[in-house]
């Protein structure tokens, strides 16, 4: 008992010496305030929510973390829930998919849509103080979200049993004997996802908090005497973040939130509320708050971390963090809207199945 | 003496109309506040007031964006008539240096004249779409500028832009996108901006006014006091203009309490536009 204690002391030690880097190791501002600015790959195949076989433990062996780098399914199935057989080329012999789709969701395809060249998920597990990371949430122990509240899991399963993959047929006309005026998942633009809309990136890669997706996970930060700026590589959402102000009044709501800033010691702590009834973070209301941390590691990383709270959906706050790696990429213009003609083969589409049950096809 | 009045007159009238600069401070004797690299301090929120938006050329009011033949004028076209006077164009002396036209070789003239007769169908600002430079300068939506010692990046209210205006040499664009690759550099306290790569889908501004991905742009922006920013703007694009010409004008700070760039994803205004005919059930249009 008294040496779980120690070891535990020993462990915070550690970790905060790992987030508290020397003043001289760390670029700074010429008013002595860390430079964040640069571009970041926020890509790590270290998944959101840690695999339950893991239980508590937070951190990979080096052998589990070089088998994750081979691409083991241990954090990909977790995180991604990506089929094997999607690892393939577009090209001959991949045959046609199958009418309807095979049944994987997402960007990952139903119909083909993107195989693996298109994702971008990272190389590796992401590393904080020389130790592998098992998940990105870090409280509660067990690596995982706490459970929706009572409303918010009947509000979800509704969500999951409406927006189904698509089977191919307009299953909502029929499914609880024919009736052609049963509401379906196509019926208006404004009930899709706001990926699908071009209004938000998916997967909180916009956040807050930021969260690493199957691809475009750059971020880009310009950072001022009074403003921090966290360009979103998907849908190009500028992060408008004001130093030492405070929040809106609570009838401006955006979709990022409102963000402001303040420093405390060498972490930058940026405070997010007033955010609309969607929030990018699956699940949120508007009455989500978040609470993120930036904080300079060395030259070339920042570790990001964030505390979740939305008591009206979650039924407790919840923590989490990664390491932003620096790239000398550049972010390439994420123009989504500007071509999105596939929103309108979803709607069309829709509309051309409801007629087939109209004709009886 | 009368002359020197008329003169007078003509540029007072110009600066008020346009805000033209006088030439006078566009060589800025002003010494603007400068971040500790020495280079002038362009941090903050932006906006020009005029109305080149609308038309870039010198041009009187019409009654609308889109006209048609009526029995004695031209009248507002169908789409827009609703709009009343909130629709019309105001009157401009135009923002070209030197006053004057767009040097449209004879098929663009053509192109943009029948851009303007279809201006509902065809102008980009409509569906929402990211607006290019220099047309987001001048859009009338407040812009942020965000500099530091390595960086210059824009950020737009309008559909949400943005620009990331690289300080060191990329080499050319590698491919074309909606707003362009920008380079930019210092000549004494100007900064100015290459702007490369642009998608020919941009318009300069809502009467026609086109280009084609050969389009060259390089602003020039100079701060002629604490809350101004002369602006200028060289076009060069071979495949539809005679010769290089320039816009000029001034932005102005937004130096009101509280000023700051609020959400303007249109994306979700114009969905009943581009999308409400494949609703379940299609709304009135």
């Amino acid at each position: 008992m008294r040496r779980h204690q120690f070891a535990t002391v020993v462990l915070s030690l550690a970790l905060v010496m790992a987030v508290t880097p020397s003043a001289q190791d760390i670029p700074r501002t010429s008013s002595g305030q860390p430079d964040l600015s640069g571009t970041y790959d926020t890509a790590t195949l270290t998944p959101l929510q840690r695999p339950e076989a893991f239980g508590d433990r937070l951190t990979l062996s080096e052998e589990e973390a070089a088998a994750v780098a081979q691409g083991e399914p241990i954090a990909l199935a977790a995180a991604f829930g990506i089929p094997e057989e999607r690892n393939i080329e577009s090209a001959p012999p991949r045959e046609v998919p199958p009418v309807g789709g095979d049944g994987s969701t997402g960007a990952a395809g139903a119909v083909g849509g993107y195989n693996t060249f298109w994702m971008d998920r990272g190389t590796s597990a992401f590393q904080i103080n020389g130790q592998w990371r098992t998940s990105i949430i870090t409280d509660p122990s067990n690596g995982r979200r706490p459970s929706f509240t009572p409303e918010t899991q009947a509000r979800m399963a509704e969500r999951a049993a409406f927006f189904r993959p698509n089977s191919g047929t307009a299953w909502w006309l029929t499914e609880n004997g024919r009736n052609l005026e049963a509401p379906g998942p196509y019926d208006d633009p404004e009930i899709r996802p706001l990926a699908e809309r071009c209004l938000l990136g998916f997967g909180s890669t916009s956040g807050p908090p930021m969260l690493p997706v199957l691809y475009n996970n750059l971020k880009r930060i310009v950072q001022t005497e009074d403003h921090v700026m966290i360009l979103v590589e998907m849908v190009h959402d500028a992060r408008i973040v004001r130093m030492n102000q405070e929040h809106e009044a609570p009838e401006l709501r955006s979709w990022l939130g409102d963000s402001v800033g303040h420093w405390e010691g060498d972490t930058l702590v940026v405070d997010t509320t007033n955010f609309t009834e969607a929030p990018a973070l699956s699940g949120a209301s508007s009455n989500l708050h978040v609470v993120e941390r930036f904080t300079r590691v060395d030259a070339n990383s920042l570790l990001y971390q964030f505390t979740v709270d939305d008591p009206t959906v979650w039924t407790a706050p919840w923590s989490g963090e990664y390491i932003w790696p620096a790239t000398t990429d550049r972010v390439y213009e994420y123009a989504c809207h500007e071509a999105n003609y596939s929103f309108r083969g979803i709607l069309g589409g829709a509309r051309i199945l409801e007629q087939d049950v109209r004709d009886g096809r | 003496m009368r002359k020197v009045t008329i003169i007078t007159s003509v540029a007072l009238m110009l600066g008020l109309a346009v805000g033209v600069q006088p030439a006078a401070t566009q060589s800025s004797d002003f010494d603007p506040p400068r971040l500790s690299n020495g280079t002038p301090d362009f941090n903050g929120i932006w906006q020009v007031l005029n109305t080149a938006n609308y038309d870039i050329e010198p041009h009187s009011a019409r009654p609308a964006m889109q006209l048609r033949e009526g029995p004695h004028s031209m009248l507002p076209d169908v789409p827009v008539l609703a709009l009343g006077a909130v629709g019309a164009v105001p009157g401009s002396m135009g923002v070209i240096k030197g006053g004057g036209r767009i040097p449209y070789t004879t098929e663009a003239r053509a192109l943009k004249e029948e851009n303007q007769a279809h201006w509902v169908e065809r102008d980009p600002e409509i569906k929402c779409y990211m607006p290019g430079v220099p047309r987001a300068t001048y859009l009338p939506f407040p812009f942020q500028i965000f500099q530091n010692d390595s960086s210059v990046f824009i950020a737009y209210e309008f559909a949400g832009a943005v620009r990331d205006i690289y300080l060191q040499d990329v080499g050319p664009a590698e491919t074309d996108s909606w707003m362009g690759q920008s380079v930019g550099r210092w000549e004494g306290d100007t900064l100015v901006v290459e702007v490369t790569g642009q998608s020919e889908q941009t318009w300069l501004d809502r009467a026609g006014s086109h280009h084609t991905n050969q389009l060259v742009v390089t602003e020039r922006y100079t701060m002629t006091s604490a809350n101004h920013i002369h602006y200028e703007a060289t076009m060069e694009d071979p495949n539809v203009f005679t010769e290089a010409w320039t816009v000029s004008m001034p932005i102005y700070r937004r130096i009101e309490d509280g000023a700051r760039l609020m959400d303007f994803k249109c994306v979700e205004f114009v969905e009943e536009l581009l999308f409400g005919e494949f609703r379940r059930t299609p709304l009135p249009r």
